[in-house]
């Protein structure tokens, strides 16, 4: 079993919140990412999300921009961020971890030589900005015959037909957008993603969890009382570019902060 | 606005294996919508006429077809004829899609216009039509553009727009795009994106190269008009390639008249110091469309080169992909240098003051009137006038204004 599907299961069968962590492959250097992996597990993190840099990253906040512009910097490539993966998979062989990128990165290895490289560094599955189902078939099959999943994104415009549309071709998990804009952005509005969350929840019984903009233990509680999980980036991310001078301290830094958000979402509920 | 033909699309938004919708889940219905908006307004014979008479008596269409003498009888060849779109109101055929777009804009009710740009003609003509008709407009410029093109930065100014400049990535047009899309991402209610070419998203490369292709049906009436036949050779350069499929469209199924498109071969292509992606690129995927890319092994979109900053662009619009790809469109590539001599060139024998961009279609011309034969006839799109490059220029000649 995918261990992506296998982690969700568990945490809903023991009525546990989902938290997902986004970094970026090679910020600020690609000696940190392994290391910074561990950290974020260690302190709570049920999911990995690592982001593969690309030169354009067109729906990403100022954070992840510069997370990507760094990550490439040193040099980092697809190639490498597999070997990253594979590295990690040395001394962890449960945690999931979901690559996270721009189509143009994939199709430059070509999607099948991709899938069959993803799904032996221990990939479990991939979330293409901006790659909707109508285009994601050439992907798509090759990843489903390597047992990774495709995420796909469910934002607060999508309709009810489109909706059923993403969810008859999703899998892993649906990755609902919290708010019109940009990853890291400052207009989380938490009762109108339970409102969306509640809506989505009559269409597909696989897990919800909420992205963008959820920076802290409040917000990620706060969004929790509807969705299955969080996913947390821009907030991580910010932490690494303060102590990109003195990288050695980003790991005990990264276990401090998703503790914290771990510690808001397995809160008992009033 | 639409011709009789349509080679093979197999669905609505691709051309062959190219263009498409590649964008974030948060801007679909945001196409969705103008997608819909765009067909009804194309079949409504009111938005048929007021963006007729919009072209007519605020562009100044139509534009002449002009028969170059001397540059004909110095180049000793094909007889040359220019597409005036230097002549439109703002100075380039950039005006042709932003009037369009604007009227559609107004249809869905919505006050914000944004839009990127290189040159900045885009923006000029954006921001020249949002100042006429009330709306408020933002203008995304990489910050290395806005340098090099100050004229047309203040220019925006006066008419009321903003202009931000882009600090991400190669600071160029490509950067002032992802910017442009995020903002538009954040604001997609409130907000409609005049994308200024052929490129982005399903539907703006089939719904700019309609509004462009007013170039082409009029160019084709008036070589009918004045020649009794169609021309030969169409000449354009490509960048997005707004200015080029604006002129050939209308011919594609005339399958005697050469299409050629002309890329900006920079510093030259053996020196990877260029922007010709349809000569020297791969297929790929950015800005919401599939279509051939300046990129490395590793799919990063690499800097491109291009003493025209109009021209200076990783991609080009997915249809011009296609129209390569089947053979019906050829696409070749000159330096800088050569686009250089060609801007003199028409200024001095026909007293015409290209644009850059434009200069590389002369240029194009020259390297290849006299093997035509004096039997051929050539037009070339003169898609906009060159006040805006002339401190380039002057720096190249060593002058301080």
């Amino acid at each position: 079993m995918n261990r992506l599907d296998s982690r969700l299961a568990e945490i809903r069968r023991a009525d546990r919140k989902a938290l997902v962590t986004f970094i970026t492959a090679g910020d600020p250097t690609p000696d940190i990412t392994v290391p910074a992996l561990h950290a974020l597990v260690r302190g709570g993190a049920d999911v990995l999300e690592l982001g593969i840099p690309f030169s354009d990253p067109e729906a990403e906040g100022p954070s992840i921009q510069a997370a990507s512009e760094r990550g490439l910097a040193g040099g980092m490539t697809l190639r490498k961020v597999l070997e990253l993966v594979s590295a990690f998979r040395k001394q962890d062989r449960h945690t999931p971890v979901v690559l996270m990128g721009y189509f143009n990165s994939i199709l430059a290895m070509g999607c099948e030589r991709f899938a069959v490289a993803a799904a032996a560094s221990g990939v479990d599955g991939l979330i293409m900005v901006n790659l909707p189902p109508e285009e994601s078939a050439p992907l798509k099959g090759p990843l489903d015959e390597h047992g990774i999943r495709m995420i796909f994104l469910v934002a607060p415009t999508t309709t009810e037909p489109r909706a059923r549309m993403i969810i008859e071709s999703a899998s892993g998990f649906i990755y609902y957008v919290s708010l019109k804009g940009t990853t890291g952005a400052g207009n989380l509005d938490a009762s109108a993603v339970g409102d969306k969350l509640r809506w989505l929840r009559g269409l597909t019984p696989l897990p919800l969890l909420v992205g963008f903009g959820i920076k802290n233990g409040a917000d990620a509680r706060a969004v929790s009382r509807f969705s299955d999980g969080v996913v947390v980036g821009s907030a991580l991310v910010d932490t690494m570019a303060r102590q990109s001078a003195d990288p050695e301290a980003i790991p005990q830094a990264l276990i401090e902060q998703v503790r914290e958000i771990r510690r808001a979402l397995d809160q008992p509920s009033a | 606005m639409q011709g009789a033909n349509r080679y093979d699309q197999p669905s609505a938004g691709h051309f062959g294996e190219h263009g498409g919708r590649y964008v974030a889940e948060t801007l679909i219905h945001a196409l969705d919508e103008l997608g819909d908006l765009y067909d009804a307004a194309k079949r409504d014979p009111e938005f048929r006429l007021e963006l007729q008479r919009d072209l007519e008596h605020f562009v100044g269409r139509p534009t002449p077809l002009y028969f170059a003498e001397r540059l004909t009888q110095e180049l000793g060849g094909a007889q040359i004829y220019l597409k005036r779109e230097d002549l439109n109101h703002t100075g380039a055929h950039k005006v042709n899609n932003t009037v369009g777009q604007a009227l559609l804009a107004k249809r869905m009710g919505k006050p914000r216009i944004i839009a990127e740009t290189g040159a900045g003609q885009h923006g000029v003509a954006t921001a020249t039509v949002a100042a006429r008709l009330g709306l408020a407009c933002r203008v995304y410029m990489g910050a290395e553009d806005v340098k090099r093109q100050s004229l047309n930065v203040y220019r925006m100014k006066l008419l009321g727009a903003e202009v931000v400049p882009v600090l991400s990535g190669s600071r160029t047009l490509k950067d002032a795009l992802n910017e442009a899309m995020r903002d538009w991402v954040t604001n997609v209610d409130s907000t409609h994106y005049i994308i200024g070419t052929v490129a982005g998203p399903h539907p703006y490369p089939t719904m700019v190269r309609d509004f462009q292709s007013v170039i082409g049906l009029e160019a084709r009436a008036q070589c009918l008009q004045a020649l009794g036949r169609l021309p030969d050779v169409l000449v354009a350069c490509v960048g997005g390639g707004s200015n080029a499929i604006g002129l050939f469209y209308p011919f594609i199924d005339d399958a005697e008249v050469r299409l050629v498109g002309v890329e900006a071969a920079g510093l030259g292509l053996e020196t990877g110091r260029h922007a010709a992606p349809l000569n020297a690129g791969r297929v790929g995927v950015l800005h919401g469309n599939r279509t051939y890319l300046m990129e490395d092994d590793d799919g990063q979109i690499i800097e491109t080169h291009s003493i025209s900053a109009g021209l200076d662009y990783p991609g080009v619009g997915p249809e011009h992909a296609h129209l390569k790809d089947i053979g019906r469109a050829e696409y070749d590539a000159v330096t800088d240098d050569e686009a250089m001599e060609g801007f003199r060139l028409l200024n001095r024998c026909e007293g015409i003051l290209p644009a850059l961009e434009s200069s590389h279609a002369i240029a194009w011309v020259m390297k290849h009137a006299a093997d035509l034969g004096s039997d051929q006839t050539v037009v070339i799109n003169l898609s906009g006038r060159g006040d805006k490059d002339i401190l380039t220029v002057a720096e190249l000649d060593g002058i301080d204004l």
